[in-house]
């Protein structure tokens, strides 16, 4: 079945992972982001890069996702105004038991509700293309950001406090470790979950509306079903990793942590476009590199982060619009599986 | 929800006057982005940034001590040579590319401008006073301030004269011709390159100009930049490229709906609302035309 290069890799990885927050047990928080932005990135490709739909919308279900957990948890033990209304995390404590169980159900609702919103508004926003389909979305993700940041029950302006990780477990490490371990399963279940697209027919049929939407229906594949099923896989992805989130930062600001299309939204974009879109390990490569180039500069340039980052924007996109991968594969086609024949080649250009 | 609005009919008129007004200048903002859009093709996400820079500009001249009125002068000047100084370095690179890379290099170019505002006029709410006094309408039930009614009219101004500009002269031919086909006013000898610069000037002139108006009649915040570009793309999906007269008219109705959310809604959902009626305008508009088997192109 998997080939042997591939098990030793996977396995590997996997060792690695799990022995992450022991080997670089100071940095457990950017490995938790490390690993939601990786998910982040390759939910991002499978529209952007696969489907061929820019989409600045993921953050809409990330946000949701965000909301929705830190609700479920307070609102399944407490009453939810009073919580948001100005200190209920004072007067009302949850017990461990509490804790996992509100997080766990927060998890399970937080997946579920954007992949159906998706569902739902998948068929009236999908019908638009290219830079409509992106400037839509992208007033989705702000306009959500700015009706939750209206909405009273979950904090309006003010902000929600998260429940705070219970006290009754000693020890100190415990809370860095359980959202690293959630967020790296979360991670492992979107990688074998878009590995499996990846060989499955799905993904033809994403390329083939990618490539020439028109003619694949013409073909005769329901393009509006598959676009919408994409875009429901992406959602339940990006809620899990909002509902994560929500719990480690432990603080939901509307525009500023959930609906964070400045930050967020841009992030898994630029992240997948500087691995390469439409690569299964493309976003993987992006988002780390991204990370370890944010972390490591933008405590240098304190307080030219965004200059930097708005700089970074403008030049990947104009000079490396195919991403890293894109430029291995110009360069070593063999790799991919991609045969060159001489012939073939000296044809084409004779063509040109 | 708050429907004083329909209990006062004075709110009503208040409303309309303050949109109608209000909604000139939008649109005087979606003329530069159909500009671009018909004549390069791309996208400029950029744009509310730069209106938000011009009206900075005038700001910083009001802060001098000059009036900020003069701004609408000083202030598409300086605009137009920043148009044509981020066309060199980076929009000529992103013209006859993906509209998406467009979309997402602006995006970039507008963090940039955001922050470099921040750092340079800081991250108050500023208004550039123009002591104008208001007129009382209406037995004094209707308040409407001189700067508001100035701004419509300095926005009316420059975009006739614009429209005479690029009927008359040799450049707003040139322009025109560009927009029509590119690679054939090539041919005929049009520089098609200075032309893309002139018109990313153009429109960065009036984006200044917006700006500097905006300063007087509104309020100015480095991070308020995207609410302009989502507007003056709606008044251009609406209306159409090259428009003039829908461009108008659309932009008085979307004056108009913002007011109207202001009152019925709350100010906190004002901008949500803006950009909740991109989100509609783009889905009515996608049914409508699919069912003629078609999409927005």
């Amino acid at each position: 079945m998997m080939k042997q290069k591939d098990l030793i890799l996977y396995s590997g990885l996997i060792i690695l992972g799990l022995a992450a927050p022991y080997l670089f047990s100071a940095f457990k928080v950017q490995l938790t982001y490390l690993c939601v932005l990786i998910v982040l990135a390759m939910t991002w490709n499978l529209q952007g890069g696969e489907m061929g739909y820019n989409t600045f919308g993921n953050i809409l279900f990330y946000g949701l996702g965000m909301y929705l957990t830190a609700s479920v948890q307070v609102g399944m033990f407490f009453p939810l105004a009073e919580w948001t209304e100005s200190g209920g995390e004072k007067t009302f404590v949850h017990t461990t038991a509490q804790y996992f169980q509100g997080i766990g159900v927060g998890l399970l609702v937080s997946a579920i509700v954007p992949a159906v919103i998706a569902g739902a508004i998948g068929y009236a926003i999908l019908g638009l293309r290219g830079h409509y389909f992106a400037i839509c979305t992208l007033g989705l993700g702000i306009a959500a950001g700015e009706i939750a940041g209206g909405i009273e029950i979950i904090g309006a302006g003010q902000g929600f406090t998260t429940p705070p990780f219970p006290a009754e477990i000693v020890d100190t490490e415990a809370r860095g470790k359980f959202f690293y371990f959630l967020s790296f399963a979360l991670l492992v279940g979107t990688f074998i979950f878009v590995k499996y697209i990846y060989g499955s027919r799905f993904r033809l049929i994403l390329n083939a509306i990618r490539d020439n939407e028109d003619k694949a229906e013409a073909m005769g594949i329901q393009t509006m079903k598959y676009k919408i099923v994409g875009w429901m896989c992406s959602a339940f992805f990006c809620g899990l990793a909002g509902g994560i989130m929500g719990g480690l930062i432990g603080y939901i600001d509307s525009t500023d942590v959930a609906f964070d299309g400045r930050e967020m939204g841009v992030f898994m974009v630029l992240m997948a476009i500087l691995g390469g879109k439409g690569t299964l390990w493309g976003p993987v490569i992006g988002a780390t590199l991204f990370h370890f180039f944010k972390e490591g500069l933008w405590t240098l340039i304190l307080g030219w982060q965004y200059v930097a980052l708005g700089v970074l924007i403008v030049v990947i996109v104009v000079y490396f619009p195919e991403g890293l991968m894109g430029w291995l594969r110009e360069k070593y086609p063999e790799r991919f599986g991609e045969v060159i024949d001489d012939k073939d080649r000296k044809a084409q250009v004779e063509l040109k | 929800m708050d429907f004083l609005i329909f209990k006062a009919p004075m709110l009503m008129v208040q409303a309309s006057l303050d949109g109608i007004l209000l909604g000139i200048l939008f649109a005087l903002i979606a003329y530069g982005m159909a500009l671009q859009w018909g004549v390069m093709n791309i996208i400029n996400i950029a744009q509310g940034d730069l209106v938000i820079l011009g009206g900075y500009i005038a700001y910083t001249i009001y802060l001098w001590g000059i009036h900020p009125a003069w701004g609408v002068i000083i202030s598409p000047i300086i605009m137009f040579f920043v148009g044509w100084g981020l066309y060199k370095l980076v929009i000529n690179k992103v013209v006859d590319r993906d509209l998406f890379i467009s979309i997402l290099a602006t995006f970039g170019i507008a963090i940039v401008f955001q922050q470099l505002m921040n750092f340079i006029f800081g991250a108050d709410v500023v208004v550039a006073q123009s002591e104008y006094g208001t007129t009382m309408l209406f037995d004094n039930s209707v308040t409407l301030p001189n700067s508001k009614i100035f701004s419509a009219f300095i926005s009316v101004l420059y975009a006739v004269a614009l429209v005479i500009y690029m009927k008359k002269s040799r450049l707003g031919r040139a322009i025109r011709a560009t927009a029509q086909n590119a690679r054939a006013a090539k041919i005929l000898g049009v520089d098609t390159e200075k032309v893309y610069a002139a018109t990313f000037g153009i429109n960065a002139a009036l984006c200044g100009i917006a700006g500097a108006l905006i300063s007087i009649t509104l309020t100015l915040h480095p991070y308020v930049g995207l609410p302009y570009t989502v507007r003056s793309f709606m008044i251009v999906i609406v209306a159409g490229l090259g428009n003039l007269p829908a461009v108008a008219v659309s932009g008085m109705g979307l004056g108009l709906f913002e007011e109207f959310a202001d009152y019925i809604l709350g100010t906190e959902f004002r901008i949500g609302a803006v950009f909740l009626l991109l989100v509609l305008i783009l889905v009515y508009r996608r049914f409508k035309l699919s069912k003629k088997r078609e999409y927005l192109k």
